[in-house]
C-alpha cells in the first residue's frame, strides 16, 4: 500500500521527536545519467523521504529555480518513458524510503490515468501528487490510484477554508502538502505564511501528516516548520538550484549532500 | 462552482488549489453582475460611447465575386483597440472593478488583448501589467507601444517559445501569489472555468449584432459564419447566437503555418490530441509523451498550442468544423482583401478570410458567407513586408 511506508518514516522519527526532511529533484536534471547519484546523494546525507518530479513542459505552479530545472531535464532529452527505469533504481537503491512523484495533470492524461496509475506502483512510487489538479478535479484521478495501491497526496495552501482543510483531511493517504507560501515555489529567505491553524485543523480532522513546502531553504525554515507542528519540510527550489549553480557532477553531488545534512540536522530537537 | 465547468468531457478547472477560491469569487460575482441592470448598463454605455460598437455589417464589393458567392465582413477591426478583444476587456474590467481588484494582469500574443487590458485599465484607472512572449515582442512592437503609451506595463517572458504559451504560464504563476489584490483579464475563452464562460458571454455582442444586422440587410440567414480560431474567442464570440440556426454552417480556421503535415502549424483542433493546458482539459498540440509543443504561426495571435474546451466539444458533436490556412494563403488574403475592399486586417482576420474564399471557390452553389474581421492590420505592417521582402518565409 503507498501509505505504508510513510506511516513506517513518520512513526520512526516521531519516536526520536524528529521531522521529516525531504527534499525535491527533477528527474533527469541535469542529466539521466547523474539524477540516480544525485537522488542517492540526498539520502545517504539524511533524506527521509524523497519528493521527485516529473519533468513537464508547462510547469504553472513553479517558480523560476524548478523551472530551470525543467528546462535542463528536458534540455539534456529526458524522456518520461526513461523516468519509470530510473524511478525503479531509486526504489531498489533505497527499499525503506518513501517516493512521492509530482506530476503535471497532462502527463497522467495523456497515458491514461488507470495506464499511469499502474506504472507508479510497478516503478514502486509510494504517492502521487498533482499541483494542477485541485480539489474540484481530484475525481478525475481517485479511483484509479486507490486501484494501483498508490496514495494521492493533496496540496492545502495556507489560509485554506475550513470545509477544504476538512476535505482535504478526509480524502488524505501518505502526507499533506501543505504550502507555507501563496505563489508559486522558490527559495525564500524565511518562511512566509503560518500555517499553524491549517496544521491544527488537519491534526483534529484526523489527516495523514503534513510536510511543509514552497519556499524552504534554510535550516531556520525547518525550525519554523517545528514550530507550525508538521511532520517534516520538502526542500526542491533550494535543491534544486544547487544542481544548477555547480559545473561539474562532483561538485553537484557534494552541494547536495551538504544543504541535505545541513538541513537534516535542524529536523533534530 | 455553481455552473456547470464543462462542455461536454472539455473544460474543467486545472489549477493550483490556492486559485480555487478566486475562480468561484470570480464565478459568482460574474453571475451577479449579469443578473445586475447597472452592470449591463454601463457595460453597454461604454462599448457604445467608448469602443464605438456597434460595429458594421459590410457586404464585399469585390472580393469573391467571381465565385458567385457574396462575403460579409463583421467589422470588428473598426472597434476601438483594433480588434474584438476589446469587448471581453471592458467587460470582465468592470468585473474586476465590482470584486474590489486593485491590479490588473493579462497574457498577449498579438498584442492586442494587451491594447485591449491597458485601455480598460487607463479608462477605469486601475494599473496594468501584461505578460508577453519576447518573441512576439520583437514581431508585434507597435502594440508594444501602445500598451506602454496608455500607461500599462509589458514584461517580456523568454521561457519556452517565447510566445503566448509562455506569457500564460506567467501570467497564472502571477495571480497564484496575487489574486487576493489581482484580476487576471484573461484574453480568450480558454483558461480555467469560468473564464470560457465569461470571455464567451462578453463575446457574444459580436455575433448577436451580426445575426440581427444580416436578416435586416437579406431577410435571410447567412449559409456560413467563419472566423480564425487562436484560443476561440473572436469564433466563440460571432457562433454563439447562430448555434441554435440549423442551417448555418460554423467554421472555424486554425493556423496551418508552413502545412499540416509539417510540424509548424497551430492547428490544434485538427493536429490535437486531448489534455490538460492551461486550466482546461482540451484539445492541445502534444508530443508523444504529454509534452506540450510549440505550435508556429505567421500570425502570433493564433500562435497557440491549445483551443478554448467549448471548440473542442462543438467539433466533437459535429456543430462546427474547423480547417486549416497556411501562412502563405493568409498572407496572400491578406493582400487581397486591401486591394480590393481597401481593409487591412489582421493577419488573424486573413486567416478567417482565406477560409471563406476557399469555400466560395468549392461550393457548388452560390453562398453567403458571413466573416468575422477580428482586428485590423496595422500590428502587421512590419511582419507582412518582411514576409514579401523574404520572398515568402517571414515566420519566426
Ligand atoms: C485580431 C485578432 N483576431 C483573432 C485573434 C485570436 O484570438 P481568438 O481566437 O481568441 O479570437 C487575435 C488574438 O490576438 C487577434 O488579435
Amino acid at each position: 500500500m503507498g501509505t505504508d511506508r510513510y506511516a513506517a518514516m513518520f512513526a520512526r522519527l516521531a519516536a526520536r521527536d524528529e521531522l521529516a526532511f525531504v527534499p525535491f529533484f527533477v528527474l533527469g536534471d541535469p542529466s539521466m545519467d547523474e539524477s540516480l547519484a544525485l537522488i542517492s546523494a540526498a539520502v545517504e546525507a539524511g533524506a527521509d523521504g524523497l519528493e521527485l518530479g516529473l519533468p513537464f513542459s508547462d510547469p504553472i505552479a513553479d517558480g523560476p529555480a524548478v523551472q530551470s530545472a525543467v528546462t535542463r531535464a528536458l534540455d539534456a532529452g529526458t524522456r518520461i518513458s526513461a523516468c519509470w527505469p530510473l524511478l525503479r533504481a531509486v526504489r531498489d537503491a533505497h527499499p525503506t524510503v518513501p517516493i512521492g512523484l509530482l506530476v503535471y495533470a497532462n502527463l497522467i492524461v495523456h497515458a491514461g490515468v488507470e495506464a499511469f496509475a499502474a506504472q507508479c506502483a510497478t516503478a514502486g512510487v509510494d504517492s502521487v501528487v498533482i499541483p494542477d489538479a485541485p480539489s474540484l478535479e481530484q475525481r478525475w484521478f481517485a479511483e484509479a490510484f486507490a486501484r494501483a495501491g498508490v496514495a494521492l497526496a493533496r496540496i492545502l495552501p495556507p489560509g485554506a477554508a475550513a470545509s477544504r482543510v476538512a476535505e482535504v483531511a478526509r480524502a488524505s493517504a501518505g502526507y499533506v502538502y501543505v504550502t507555507s507560501r501563496g505563489g508559486v515555489t522558490g527559495a525564500d529567505d524565511t518562511v512566509q505564511a503560518d500555517s499553524a491553524s491549517v496544521v491544527a485543523a488537519l491534526r483534529a480532522a484526523g489527516a495523514a501528516p503534513a510536510l511543509l513546502g514552497f519556499g524552504i531553504a534554510q535550516p531556520s525554515h525547518v525550525r519554523a516548520a517545528r514550530a507550525m507542528g508538521v511532520s517534516g519540510a520538502i526542500s526542491g527550489s533550494a535543491v534544486v538550484s544547487r544542481i544548477g549553480a555547480h559545473e561539474t557532477a562532483p561538485a553537484r553531488r557534494e552541494a547536495v549532500t551538504a544543504f541535505v545534512r545541513e538541513m537534516k540536522a535542524a529536523t533534530r530537537p | 462552482m455553481i455552473q456547470s465547468a464543462y462542455y461536454g468531457r472539455f473544460g474543467g478547472s486545472f489549477v493550483p488549489e490556492i486559485l480555487v477560491p478566486a475562480l468561484e469569487s470570480l464565478e459568482a460575482e460574474f453571475l451577479a453582475a449579469q443578473a445586475d441592470p447597472t452592470f449591463g448598463a454601463e457595460l453597454e454605455t461604454l462599448l457604445s460611447t467608448y469602443a464605438g460598437r456597434a460595429t458594421p455589417l459590410y457586404q464585399c464589393r469585390h472580393l469573391g465575386t467571381e465565385t458567385g458567392s457574396r462575403l460579409w465582413f463583421k467589422r470588428e477591426d473598426l472597434l476601438h483597440g483594433g480588434a474584438h478583444k476589446t469587448n471581453q476587456a471592458l467587460g470582465q474590467g468592470l468585473l474586476a472593478r465590482r470584486l474590489g481588484k486593485t491590479r490588473l494582469i493579462a497574457e498577449t500574443g498579438a498584442g492586442q488583448h494587451g491594447v485591449a487590458t491597458a485601455l480598460t485599465g487607463a479608462v477605469l484607472g486601475i494599473p496594468t501589467r501584461i505578460y508577453m512572449g519576447a518573441a512576439d515582442i520583437e514581431r508585434q512592437q507597435p502594440n508594444v507601444q501602445r500598451m506602454r503609451l496608455m500607461g500599462a506595463e509589458v514584461v517580456p517572458v523568454t521561457q519556452g517559445g517565447a510566445t503566448l504559451k509562455a506569457a500564460i504560464n506567467e501570467a497564472l504563476r502571477d495571480w497564484s501569489a496575487s489574486y487576493e489584490s489581482t484580476h487576471y483579464l484573461l484574453g480568450t475563452v480558454a483558461g480555467p472555468h469560468p473564464f470560457p464562460l465569461i470571455v464567451r458571454e462578453f463575446q457574444r455582442v459580436i455575433g448577436r449584432e451580426a445575426r440581427a444586422q444580416f436578416l435586416a440587410a437579406t431577410g435571410r440567414l447567412p449559409d456560413v459564419v467563419v472566423a480564425s480560431v487562436g484560443g476561440g474567442s473572436n469564433a466563440i464570440g460571432i457562433f454563439t447566437d447562430f448555434i441554435p440556426d440549423p442551417s448555418v454552417e460554423l467554421v472555424g480556421v486554425e493556423p496551418a503555418g508552413e502545412g499540416l503535415q509539417t510540424p509548424r502549424h497551430g492547428a490544434t483542433l485538427q493536429r490535437g490530441r486531448p489534455g490538460v493546458l492551461h486550466g482546461c482539459f482540451t484539445q492541445i498540440l502534444q508530443d508523444d509523451e504529454g509534452q506540450v509543443q510549440e505550435s508556429h504561426s505567421i500570425s502570433a495571435g493564433l500562435d497557440y498550442p491549445g483551443v478554448g474546451p467549448e471548440h473542442a466539444y462543438l467539433q466533437e458533436t459535429g456543430r462546427a468544423r474547423y480547417v486549416g490556412c497556411t501562412d502563405a494563403d493568409a498572407m496572400a488574403a491578406f493582400s487581397l482583401v486591401a486591394r480590393s475592399e481597401g481593409i487591412i486586417p489582421a493577419l488573424e482576420s486573413a486567416h478567417a478570410v482565406a477560409g471563406a474564399l476557399e469555400l466560395a471557390r468549392s461550393s457548388a452553389r452560390p453562398l453567403d458567407i458571413l466573416v468575422n474581421l477580428s482586428g485590423r492590420g496595422d500590428k502587421d505592417l512590419a511582419t507582412v513586408l518582411r514576409y514579401q521582402a523574404e520572398g515568402g518565409n517571414g515566420g519566426h
